[in-house]
């Protein structure tokens, strides 16, 4: 979506055609409050967040760094099945899950562990659904990195792209048509935007004014395929305009760009104005999976240089810096803390055994008919051995 | 068809392939000989897909020829009818099975009935294929073996190879033919499965199963990634006496029901094997029409193991595939009947 200077051309149909799907200036600039030095952009209004709130926030997203890095080499060694990293989007992911409260549905594309971090999803919930044991909320039932937890206000992580969208126009629909203020946040990636759920979950949102604030994380990839291939529109957040909705976009590696624009967002469907689409325009630093191989479509090395300053994390520090409410002790220490309690976490995931046979036939329906309980003694009388090390390194596309 | 083993002609040119590298070896040969084929789909250009099956297209044919498209298998299927009802020959790829759902109302609704309903004035000649089934740790929704709902929808054929020899063979067979397809690939065997298979242009032609194991005591049927599972408990039966004679269908749908029939009526019993859930699934019409066919040359009724009937689970996936365990408590129902 490169942005190219145009001229003034002519007033004719054809130029009056051509000039209705160019973004403006306005359309162009991300939301940036706080640059990459961690400098206040000049003239911005930061959002009011408490010092102890933006600790709490660097402290997440260098648990989330941590996280993804040990559960990619836990993947590596064959532990589990499957990872999606991160990294360079948790500032976006962050600020969005900020402005909301657990009250607040959240539907996930599959990449937001770090909204889940933020509301509180415990570590061992975490661990017990990547190893799919007896304890995992989903009882065992999904791949890695697609979670369910109702406490947190968690909807059920489905792989089919975009599928989400429509749905939580439909909890925002609800929320409103029970005179709720409550939001449903929902995100997607840029490639979601192509599939037909995007359109229909936009449009129905703002049909209704739905209660719902939709994040699309632009970070510039779906596998190998590169932004430009899903739209032919300068900003995906332009979008929203013919919808008849707010679009928004923002510097997503500014963690207080995305909390403002969130925040107001949020607001605005806690009243009842309807929906808006926010963008936030990131790098995805990390590879699609633990499956896929970046190197073999992007020059790894000269991307990693060249979209460093996208990156939230040292933005947040630097900022920090500034407010001297940071020091390398307290860093460290979070560091060294996460790790141990990861380390515990993953322990207790891995010995714990593997859900019941009998589990696979239930919650197919509230109740087992006859045939599922047929189905069921038919697999107990054949119970088979877990086929260990079929770690699948086949494809770059599961998630 | 006859053919216990279908051979290569005796002085073509192999070489070992897996199934990827015969689907890529496919689509090369029929996109040098017809400048109206190409393939498109979410990372199959310059990336060459995300197993790899259409690396080198994008290299050789260009952009316009292997097309990375929108994440949009509605799109993908829907802009892929429009180019084949106006004369070009597209071979969409759908990354997986399961992610074929947003473009079901465009097959069919659509692609399935565009000859019929346009009183034949329109053909559709469209092939999508796709990576099906499980023991790839894949969970819900890298798993699914949805073959029965197309073959389920008038129009449509569906072929499902297991070899690398059947995959180029009869992909190549479907580009030169008029009518839609969908085109099943066992991905858990994409690599797995290797043989020699012939360098130069060969078909094997649609509609045909094949006797891939003569035996008398029972017929084993099966298709894609089971066959091979099929096969190899086939030779396990052998050690205990039992003599299995094994199918593979190859083409699911229109299915060749005259080497079927020819061999259940020869062995009296029949055991059909697939990933997919038992209700509905391919297996129940395969047994109807054995039943409605060949009922008094039966020994005992027709068996089905298949995949149990709920969601493809993730942890415990080795209980719901059709393990050998089930296949032999099946053949001997069939045995003790
Ligand atoms: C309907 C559907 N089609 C294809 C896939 C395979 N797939 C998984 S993720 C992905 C790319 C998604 O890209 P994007 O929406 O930009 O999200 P990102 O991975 O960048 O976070 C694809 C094609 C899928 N999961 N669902
Ligand atoms: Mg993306």
């Amino acid at each position: 979506m490169a942005s190219k200077a145009r001229k003034a051309t002519p007033k004719t149909a054809a130029s009056v055609a051509k000039n209705a799907a160019v973004a403006t200036e306005r359309d162009r600039t991300p939301l940036c409050l706080v640059n990459p030095d961690g400098s206040v952009v000049k003239g911005a209004k930061l959002p009011v967040i408490p010092d102890a709130d933006l600790k709490r926030l660097f402290e997440v997203m260098l648990q989330n760094r941590e996280i993804d890095e040990r559960m990619l080499t836990v993947q590596r060694q064959g532990r589990i099945g499957f990872y999606m990293q991160s990294r360079g989007e948790e500032g976006s992911i962050l600020g969005a899950a900020y402005a909301t409260t657990k009250a607040d549905w959240l539907f996930l594309c599959y990449r937001e562990l770090a909204s889940l971090l933020w509301r509180g999803m415990t570590l061992q919930t975490f661990a017990n659904q990547l190893f799919g044991n007896r304890q995992d909320l989903v009882k065992g039932r999904q791949m890695p990195c697609h979670y369910t937890d109702r406490a947190i206000g968690l909807v059920s992580i489905s792989s089919p792209v975009s599928t989400q969208i429509p749905q939580a126009a439909g909890v925002g629909w609800a929320m409103k048509l029970k005179g709720e203020e409550n939001v449903s946040l929902c995100f997607m990636g840029e490639g979601g935007t192509a599939e037909g759920d995007f359109h229909c979950g936009m449009n129905f949102a703002a049909v209704y004014k739905a209660n719902v604030v939709f994040v699309c994380r632009n970070n510039g990839w779906a596998i190998s395929t590169p932004a430009e291939v899903q739209s032919a529109s300068e900003t995906f957040a332009m979008k929203a305009r013919a919808y008849g909705m707010p679009g928004v976009l923002v510097d997503g590696g500014d963690i207080f760009a995305m909390i403002a624009a969130t925040r107001e967002a949020v607001e605005r469907a806690r009243k009842g104005e309807g929906p808006t689409l926010i963008e936030a325009r990131t790098y995805r630093f990390s590879a699609h999976s633990s499956s896929d191989d970046p190197s073999v479509y992007r020059d790894e090395k000269a991307d990693q240089a060249k979209f460093a300053h996208m990156d939230p994390l040292p933005r947040l520090r630097n900022f920090l810096k500034h407010r001297e409410l940071w020091s390398q002790e307290w860093e460290q220490s979070v560091v060294t803390k996460i790790q141990d309690q990861l380390a515990t976490a993953i322990k207790l995931a891995e010995t714990m055994d593997l859900p019941q046979t009998e589990t696979v036939f239930e919650d197919v329906y509230k109740e087992l008919p006859w045939h599922l309980r047929e189905e069921k003694n038919e697999a107990l009388r054949h119970k088979q051995k877990p086929v260990h090390g079929v770690v699948n390194a086949t494809s770059s596309a599961k998630g | 068809m006859q053919a216990v083993q279908q051979k290569a002609p005796p002085m073509a040119q192999t070489q070992t392939m897996n199934i990827i590298q015969a689907v890529n070896d496919a689509l090369k040969i029929q996109m040098r000989k017809d400048p109206r084929v190409l393939v498109m789909g979410e990372d199959v250009g310059k990336f060459g897909g995300v197993f790899r099956a259409t690396q080198g297209l994008y290299q050789e044919f260009g952009p316009n020829r292997a097309i990375d498209t929108p994440l949009s298998e509605g799109g993908i299927i829907g802009t892929a009818i429009g180019m084949a009802i106006y004369g070009l020959r597209p071979v969409a790829e759908i990354q997986f099975a399961d992610y074929i759902f947003p473009a079901f109302d465009q097959l069919v609704n659509e692609a399935a009935k565009y000859r019929y309903r346009s009183g034949g004035q329109y053909p559709c000649p469209l092939i999508v294929r796709t990576p099906y089934g499980g023991g790839i740790r894949g969970g819900h929704y890298h798993s699914q073996s949805p073959e029965a709902y197309f073959i389920h929808t008038p129009g449509l054929k569906v072929v499902c190879p297991a070899t690398p020899y059947d995959a180029k063979g009869l992909l190549l067979a479907a580009m030169r033919q008029d009518d839609p397809v969908i085109f099943f690939e066992p991905k858990r065997m994409y690599r797995a499965a290797k043989g020699e298979v012939p360098t130069g242009d060969y078909e094997v032609p649609l509609e045909q199963a094949k006797v891939t194991r003569e035996g008398k005591h029972v017929t084993l049927i099966a298709w894609g990634a089971m066959w091979h599972t099929v096969s190899e408990f086939a030779e396990t039966l052998a050690k205990d006496g039992i003599s299995a004679e094994v199918l593979d269908l190859r083409t699911l749908w229109p299915v060749d029901l005259t080497t079927i029939l020819k061999s259940v009526e020869k062995t009296g019993r029949a055991v059909i094997v697939h990933e997919a859930p038992r209700t509905c699934g391919f297996g129940a019409e395969l047994s109807a029409l054995i039943h409605e066919r060949a009922m008094l040359k039966l020994e005992a009724p027709v068996q089905r193991v298949t995949g149990f009937d709920t969601p493809f689970p993730y942890s415990l996936e080795h209980d719901y595939m059709p393990s050998v365990s089930r296949m032999r408590a099946a053949v001997d129902r069939t045995l003790n009947y």
